[in-house]
This record gives structure tokens, C-alpha cells and sequence, in this order.
């Protein structure tokens, strides 16, 4: 898929999220993990900034979070951008997960991941969260019947 | 030539360590360092006082209020009501039953939309600033489209001050029938110009609210100093609980206002054809109100009240003073604001780094601010900022924190340049 819409790492949505871990892993010290997700966001294929308006915004409360999507020989690509850096990382790490995959396996893949992983603090709850509001888009857009 | 002696008010000075003591939260960690809170602005924490007071509230001395003719019914209620005695001395109000209690700010800002807003005719005006919270802009926004009245927006400077000439021209033609303006901003910590709002206010004819949500917490209150006609506060921002706020408002407009909510306790008699109002405050506290967050309110003005306000100034003052002096030394940091009275609260935005990247990295350090819009989206927009960062002091604020938040801000400037 061309960019800005994210190619798939890996073969599974569950491979990318271990994968992630792992990378994760490999630091002991909280600043050091967020300037790898910091990088991560930087590496993200550049996005339109003519896509950066309120048709692709998703609504968050204290950062902007711009997301496009396109269907392809039955899987779902994203397209993702965020004004925040750290933000940014997680639209990464998420479009990693989700991009590229079928609607089954987005519907099956739970954003708990991030929580999991440190990177979300109450997940479900916090509304000032861009990327919570991120993850529910993806999946409600894989809901909506092609 | 006379010569005069200047008065010197010794300032007491506050024992920040002791009153720490008292706040159980203060002695948490997060993320495995000592909790460093400068969010107090968004809600202040507990101390013992307030937290004990309503454990032994429900512990020993709980049933509703108004209606029992039982003990512990009795008992309650003369503590709730003896808060209603605390808060008009707190605001120096000229009786107890101009003190309304809500749940909060807004509801007290909402209760006055309805209720004043209902005497209101169509051509009237109301007049906010452009430094409101949405508290204070929504339920004007709501009144307008219902009532067909006009709001309009008194512009600030540059500096975040009120433009005085700006708010007396939109007062000229003599349509304003209320102003109703912060005392003090949340995002930029300007402290208003009170005495001359309600001054200006009232010589065109116009009745003067103030959302006084962060002003109380700083310095005495006097509404009668201030020739208020209305004042808000909310109790969580006060070292008290959540769910309690109240409203001040002048006997005559009160009596002359219409009930907000309907129910039980605010009504004189009931059939069903017809009700009548209780006399006020009563009039205003439809329901069983949050009497254990009620008597917690009481227990936190005590507490305050012990303090002093002399001292909270004084410390607040400093600590204020400090930050701007220590932040100004941060690489790339921008300071929100610079109005001529300020109170403990400092929005601030830095050179490439977002806001919400500065809140989630401080957070990481233990260190909690608040990034986003502050619910004041139309003052961003005026500002032309998405968001700032921004930290707020209270009692318990020492100047070590405004250290360790300048010193992280430092490292996390390194980080992303
Ligand atoms: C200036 C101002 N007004 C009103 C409010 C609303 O307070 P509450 O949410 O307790 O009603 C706040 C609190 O954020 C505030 O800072």
C-alpha cells in the first residue's frame, strides 16, 4: 500500500503487538521508552497536511489526533497523525498493530494492548486521551459493513 | 512636610511542612517518585480535617436533613445549616439566606442563567469576557437561544488583563442586565479588576456576577467590598469535597428570581393543581442535597479560616513569584500571560514540545500538571494556542516542587531538541 497508509510489520495484529513489547523491553527507564515511541511517531510515512482538518480529526480531548482510511483486497489501511509527539508514537504503534489487517482480526485485536504495555493509563476511561478515541475509531471503522 | 511612619504588617508565614502533614495524599508516590501535585487549580487535595469530618459524619451524626423529627435528623441539620452561617461569613454576605448551595460552580453559574436569566427580556444583554471558563459561557450561550437576549464578549489585551475601554463601551447603551465575569482565570491566573467591574457594572445599570471557582482559594473574599451582586464558588477547589458549590446572590434578586429545579424542600405548599416556594435559600435546593459534602465544605473553610488568609497569600505570592523566575530560565519556554495582578496558576507553552508530550513526560517524574484547552477553548483561540501547559499552586505548594518542575522541564526540552 502506497503512503501515507501504514504497511503491516508483521504477519498478525498479535505478532506486532509482542513484537512491540519486546522493543519495549529493552529499556529500563521510562524517559528512554517514550523517545523510542517519540521516534517511532517521527518514522511515520508523512501525512497530507490538507487531511489535517476536522473531517479527520478525532475528537480528543487534549491533543489533535487526524486519522484516513482506505480498504484493500479485503483489509483495512490507516493513515494517522497526531500535533503531539508522544501521541504520535501511539498512532504509530497502533497503526502498526491495526493497519493492513482484515475487519475480523481489527474487531478481535482489544486496544487493551497499550495498557498492557505501560503505555495508557485507564484506557476505557481517560477521555483526554487522542489515542483511546484513536483505537475506538479504528474498530468502529472496521465495524461499518463495506 | 509631615513625616509618616509606614505601617509594617508582619506577614505570618505559613509552616508549609506542617500543613503537608495533613494531607495523607501528599505521601504517595507515583510512578516510584514522591508526588510533586501543581494541579491544585483543577481541584485542590483533602486534608485530614475535611476527609475526618465526613467519616465521622457518616460514622456518628448522618439522616436527611429538614424532615426528620428524630435526633440524628436534627442534629444533621443544624450542621448543615451551621456550614450556611461558615460560608456567609467566608464571603462576608449580609445574611445566611442569600447562601444557595449547588453542586458546583457551574450549577451555581446555571442556577443563575435560569433563574435571573427568566426575568430577562428580549434586547437585554449579557456580558462575559473572552477569559471565561465554559462554565461561565455555556449557560449564557443557552440562555441567549431561549431567551432571545444578546451576549456579548468583553475582549482582553495581549497581556490577558481586561480591556477596561472595550468593557465600557459594550456596557454604553445601557441593554447590559448582567455581567458575569471571572474573578480570577484559570488559564492565565489574571485576578480581575473587581471593584471596578461591578463599579462600572452598576453605573450602567447592570447587576454583576463573579465565577469566584479559583479567586477564593487565594484571597479573602468580601462580596460586599466588591459590590457584587452574585458569587460563585465551588468547595473541591477549596480543600473541600466534590459535589457542593454555591451561590451568593442579593436578597431582593434571589426573592425576585423563579425556583431552578422543582421538588421536594423547595416548595411552601403542594396540591395538585399548584405549588408554592419556600422562601429562599430553600427556594433553590430542590432534593436532598449532598449534606455529607456540605458539612466537608464547613470543616474546609474552618481549616482555611485557621490558616488564614494572610498567610495563603503571602505563600501563594512567593511561590508565584518563584515560578515565573525559575521558568523563565527554561529554554524555550513561553510564558502564558502576563497580567498585572496574578494569582498561583501559570499557563506556559515551550518551543517544540507539545503541551500533552510535557503533562505525559512530567507525569512520568512524578509531577502532575494540567495540559490541554482548560475548558477555555475561545481563549485559546484568542491566544491562537491549541493548548498550553499549565501548573497551580495551593497551601500545601513548596518551593522544592517549582525546582524539580523547572529542572525536568529542562531535561525534557534536551529530549526533543
Ligand atoms: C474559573 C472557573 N470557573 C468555573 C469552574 C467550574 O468549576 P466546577 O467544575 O467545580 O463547577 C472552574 C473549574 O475548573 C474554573 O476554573
Amino acid at each position: 500500500m502506497e503512503a501515507p497508509f501504514v504497511n503491516p510489520q508483521e504477519d498478525t495484529a498479535a505478532e506486532a503487538i509482542e513484537a512491540i513489547g519486546d522493543e519495549l523491553d529493552v529499556f529500563d527507564d521510562w524517559m528512554e521508552r517514550y523517545q523510542y515511541i517519540i521516534e517511532m511517531g517521527r518514522k511515520l510515512p508523512p501525512f497530507p497536511p490538507e487531511w489535517c482538518n476536522d473531517a479527520h480529526r478525532v475528537p480528543g480531548c487534549q491533543s489533535q489526533v487526524w486519522l484516513e482510511e482506505k480498504e484493500a483486497d479485503g483489509r483495512l489501511y490507516f493513515a494517522g497523525l497526531s500535533d503531539a509527539a508522544i501521541v504520535c508514537g501511539l498512532v504509530a504503534l497502533l497503526l502498526r498493530v491495526y493497519s493492513g489487517r482484515t475487519r475480523e482480526e481489527i474487531q478481535a485485536t482489544d486496544p487493551g494492548f497499550l495498557r498492557d504495555l505501560g503505555l495508557v493509563q485507564a484506557l476505557s476511561t481517560n477521555r483526554g486521551n487522542g489515542v483511546e478515541a484513536m483505537a475506538r475509531a479504528i474498530r468502529t471503522a472496521a465495524a461499518v459493513s463495506a | 512636610m509631615s513625616t509618616q511612619t509606614p505601617t509594617v504588617h508582619a506577614v505570618p508565614q505559613l509552616d508549609v511542612h506542617a500543613i503537608r502533614q495533613q494531607f495523607p495524599i501528599l505521601g504517595e508516590k507515583v510512578h516510584d517518585r514522591p508526588l510533586v501535585f501543581l494541579d491544585s487549580a483543577a481541584s485542590a487535595q483533602k486534608p485530614n480535617a475535611v476527609i475526618d469530618c465526613m467519616a465521622n459524619t457518616m460514622r456518628h451524626q448522618y439522616a436527611n436533613i429538614h424532615r426528620g423529627l428524630h435526633w440524628m435528623s436534627e442534629r444533621t441539620t443544624e450542621a448543615y445549616e451551621g456550614v450556611r452561617d461558615l460560608v456567609a461569613d467566608f464571603l462576608n454576605a449580609p445574611s445566611r439566606e442569600e447562601i444557595v448551595f449547588t453542586r458546583n460552580s457551574t450549577e451555581a453559574i446555571n442556577l443563575v442563567a435560569h433563574s435571573f436569566g427568566a426575568l430577562l427580556k428580549p434586547g437585554q444583554a449579557v456580558l462575559i469576557s473572552q477569559m471565561e471558563h465554559h462554565a461561565n459561557l455555556v449557560p449564557w450561550q443557552m440562555l441567549r437561544d431561549w431567551a432571545g437576549i444578546d451576549l456579548r464578549v468583553a475582549p482582553i489585551t495581549d497581556d490577558g488583563d481586561l480591556d477596561i475601554e472595550a468593557y465600557k463601551a459594550l456596557l454604553a447603551d445601557g441593554k447590559v442586565a448582567l455581567v458575569a465575569i471571572t474573578h480570577m482565570s484559570n488559564v492565565l491566573g489574571t485576578i480581575t479588576p473587581a471593584k471596578q467591574i461591578a463599579d462600572m457594572a452598576h453605573a450602567a445599570g447592570a447587576q454583576v456576577l463573579f465565577d469566584g471557582s479559583q479567586s477564593v482559594v487565594h484571597h479573602k473574599t468580601d462580596v460586599q467590598a466588591l459590590g457584587a451582586d452574585f458569587y460563585t464558588f465551588t468547595g473541591h477547589k477549596l480543600y473541600g469535597p466534590t459535589g457542593i458549590g454555591v451561590l451568593w446572590g442579593r436578597r431582593d434578586l434571589l426573592e425576585q428570581m423563579p425556583p431552578f429545579l422543582g421538588g421536594g424542600d423547595m416548595i411552601s405548599t403542594v396540591t395538585f393543581e399548584h405549588s408554592t416556594w419556600a422562601n429562599i435559600p430553600h427556594k433553590f435546593e430542590a432534593g436532598t442535597p449532598a449534606i455529607v459534602e456540605t458539612i466537608g465544605l464547613g470543616a474546609a473553610i474552618e481549616w482555611v479560616n485557621k490558616i488564614g488568609f494572610d498567610g495563603i497569600a503571602a505563600h501563594e505570592a512567593d511561590l508565584t513569584t518563584h515560578a515565573l523566575q525559575r521558568l523563565a530560565t527554561v529554554p524555550g519556554l513561553n510564558i502564558v500571560g502576563h497580567p498585572r495582578v496574578r494569582g498561583g496558576v501559570v499557563s506556559f507553552t515551550m518551543a517544540d514540545v507539545h503541551p500533552h508530550d510535557i503533562a505525559t513526560l512530567l507525569d512520568r517524574n512524578g509531577i502532575a500538571i494540567r495540559a490541554g484547552h482548560h475548558c477555555a477553548e475561545p481563549l485559546m483561540r484568542r491566544l491562537g494556542l491549541s493548548a498550553t501547559a499549565r501548573a497551580s499552586f495551593g497551601i500545601y505548594t513548596q518551593k522544592e516542587e517549582i525546582d524539580v518542575l523547572a529542572d525536568t522541564l529542562v531535561r525534557i526540552r534536551d529530549f526533543f531538541v
